[in-house]
């Protein structure tokens, strides 16, 4: 599939914003109210919102966008939208009260946080649902982006609360924090795994099959019906990211997995450095960015069998 | 609403495509382009029509396959493949703002252009490629079934049938309604045993294909190793004549 940057953008940035407000609504320890609790929430929102934003670039009308809300009953990407507005209304009502009364409302948190994990959710059906793309189409798909959008929100909500960190025990912090990363990266390389498996026999589509007629032999393309390329062969064969495939993951493991755990270490020493928890989350988000291209780069869509 | 219909109606237009007579003109291609750029939504565009890298959309297009058996020479197929209506249409039931639907009274799978966001996830989620993104208007294009023709009281009745089928010059389409079983085109099916691209995507297309007719010829594979079993006349007596030196 095409690596639209548009949309991996869109899909790691408003994973770490909602993730950060997901923890932001369980009541993690944060600045009080005023300017700490005002730049936690610009920044969660603001993650999310550019997110979004970004996500309209790939449309062919964005200013039809609103429309996407109607569809909730069937569609996964209308039900994304709906979920990602009434989540980022929530928040805007739990910062107000939070920047200006010093309160974090417990309902309205508990909404904002379930509605984030939604929206997470949401989206990663948006692929898990293809059966078109075989390996997206599995339930580690959605487990893989809820558990990265935790853990860099974590680890973002960790530089902000830094100093309301202290008081607990640092051990605990840092042991979720690496089990939380850990775990991620765990199911990403089962998720990867896959891709020896996950191919089209795993649905039992082939060239045979979509032409129907396997049966009479092998079947392979003499000519294709074009002779340069369309909107399917763009969109839906893309072959040039796939090149660098294990190089890129090894580099998205390091830099998204490995070097903020690393981060992390100097705690267990009882030094603390707030900087060390913001660059873990930038490390986080730049690894992700690198998944995400491979996400796309490395699915292969049905109608390549055509091609 | 991109839900798919609750009750559908019996009809299920659709087309039959014969595998077996497609010469791969690509006349139905041209011909579709031709109605369709002037008829349903907007004009079908093409970017660099006349230059190095031409792109545009397209309903309909026409692969070529070699099909290899085990034991006889590789034969050639021309594959058409257009929207096949499906009955279980995951393009419909993606659409985020009901611009993708599928009829209820006859089937046919449409997209409301003016409702459209051009998201490209409908695409996605069809395993045949039957959609494509206008360059130009940047919505979703795909086989309307002419639908713009085949209810059209203001056209000849011979003109009312998709322009592919109206074109063909080898009458390898045919267009009519495969949910009745005495239909022409389900009677063809049957009689042919017609069948369902990629089937186990669960999509139930209406739109069915014809196998190639197998070949008449008894000729052995490869051909070079063949040896006549007997000869008659002339040619006859010089074999017997020969097998007694």
């Amino acid at each position: 599939m095409h690596p639209a940057l548009s949309v991996i953008f869109f899909t790691v940035t408003s994973g770490a914003g909602f993730g950060m407000m997901s923890l932001i609504g369980l009541n993690v320890p944060m600045p009080g109210g005023g300017v700490g609790a005002f730049a936690a929430c610009l920044l969660a929102a603001g993650l999310a919102i550019a997110g979004l934003v970004s996500s309209t670039f790939h449309l062919g009308h964005p200013e039809r966008a609103w429309r996407a809300f109607s569809q909730w009953r069937s569609s996964w990407l209308s039900r994304e939208g709906v979920c990602a507005v009434t989540t980022l209304f929530a928040f805007a009502i739990y910062g107000l009260v939070w920047v200006f009364w010093n309160e974090r409302v417990m309902w309205i948190g508990w909404i904002v946080s379930i509605g984030s994990m939604l929206t997470v959710f949401t989206t990663s059906m948006i692929y898990a649902q293809l059966k078109t793309v075989p390996l997206w189409n599995t339930w580690l798909t959605p487990v893989c982006y809820l558990l990265f959008s935790l853990g860099s929100g974590l680890f973002l909500c960790a530089a902000f609360g830094y100093w309301q960190w202290i008081p607990l025990l640092s051990l605990p912090v840092f042991m979720a924090g690496i089990f939380l990363v850990l775990i991620a990266w765990i199911v990403k390389v089962m998720w990867w795994r896959r891709i020896m498996t996950a191919d089209f026999s795993r649905v039992g589509s082939s060239p045979g099959t979509a032409t129907g007629l396997g049966e009479l032999g092998k079947v392979r393309l003499l000519e294709r019906p074009h002779t340069g390329e369309n909107y399917l062969t763009r969109e839906m064969v893309h072959k040039i990211g796939r090149k660098h495939a294990g190089k890129l993951r090894l580099i998205a493991m390091i830099v998204g997995g490995f070097m903020p755990m690393l981060c992390m270490a100097p705690m267990l020493t009882g030094v603390h450095y707030p900087l060390l928890f913001a660059m873990a989350g930038l490390l986080m988000t730049i690894g992700l960015l690198v998944e995400r291209w491979l996400f796309f780069a490395e699915a292969k869509h049905a109608v390549s069998l055509y091609y | 609403m991109t839900s798919l219909p609750e009750n559908p109606s019996k009809t299920k237009l659709g087309l039959v495509i014969d595998l077996d007579t497609c010469v791969g003109c690509h006349a139905c291609v041209v011909n579709c382009k031709e109605w369709n750029t002037g008829g349903y939504g907007s004009p079908l565009s093409d970017l660099d029509a006349y230059g190095a890298n031409p792109v545009g959309s397209w309903l309909n297009r026409i692969h070529t396959f070699e099909v290899s058996p085990d034991i006889a020479p590789a034969s050639i197929v021309h594959f058409p493949k257009s929207c096949l209506h499906c009955e279980n249409a995951p393009c419909v039931t993606v659409c985020p703002t009901g611009a993708s639907y599928k009829r209820a009274e006859d089937g046919i799978v449409l997209v409301d252009e003016d409702m459209c966001i051009g998201c490209g996830l409908c695409a996605w989620a069809c395993p045949y490629g039957a959609r494509e993104m206008d360059p130009v208007e940047q919505v979703m294009k795909k086989c309307t079934l002419c639908v713009d023709r085949i209810y059209n009281d203001n056209i000849p009745e011979e003109d009312r049938v998709p322009a592919c089928v109206r074109t063909c010059p080898a009458e390898a389409r045919h267009f009519g309604d495969l949910g009745d079983p005495n239909s022409k085109v389900s009677e063809l099916v049957a009689e042919r045993g017609g069948f369902d691209l990629m089937p186990e995507q669960g999509t139930k297309p209406v739109n069915k294909y014809l196998p190639p007719r197998p070949k008449t010829s008894g000729t052995q594979y490869p051909a070079e190793n063949e040896i006549a079993d007997h000869a008659d006349g002339f040619l006859g007596w010089v074999d017997k004549m020969l097998e007694r030196l």
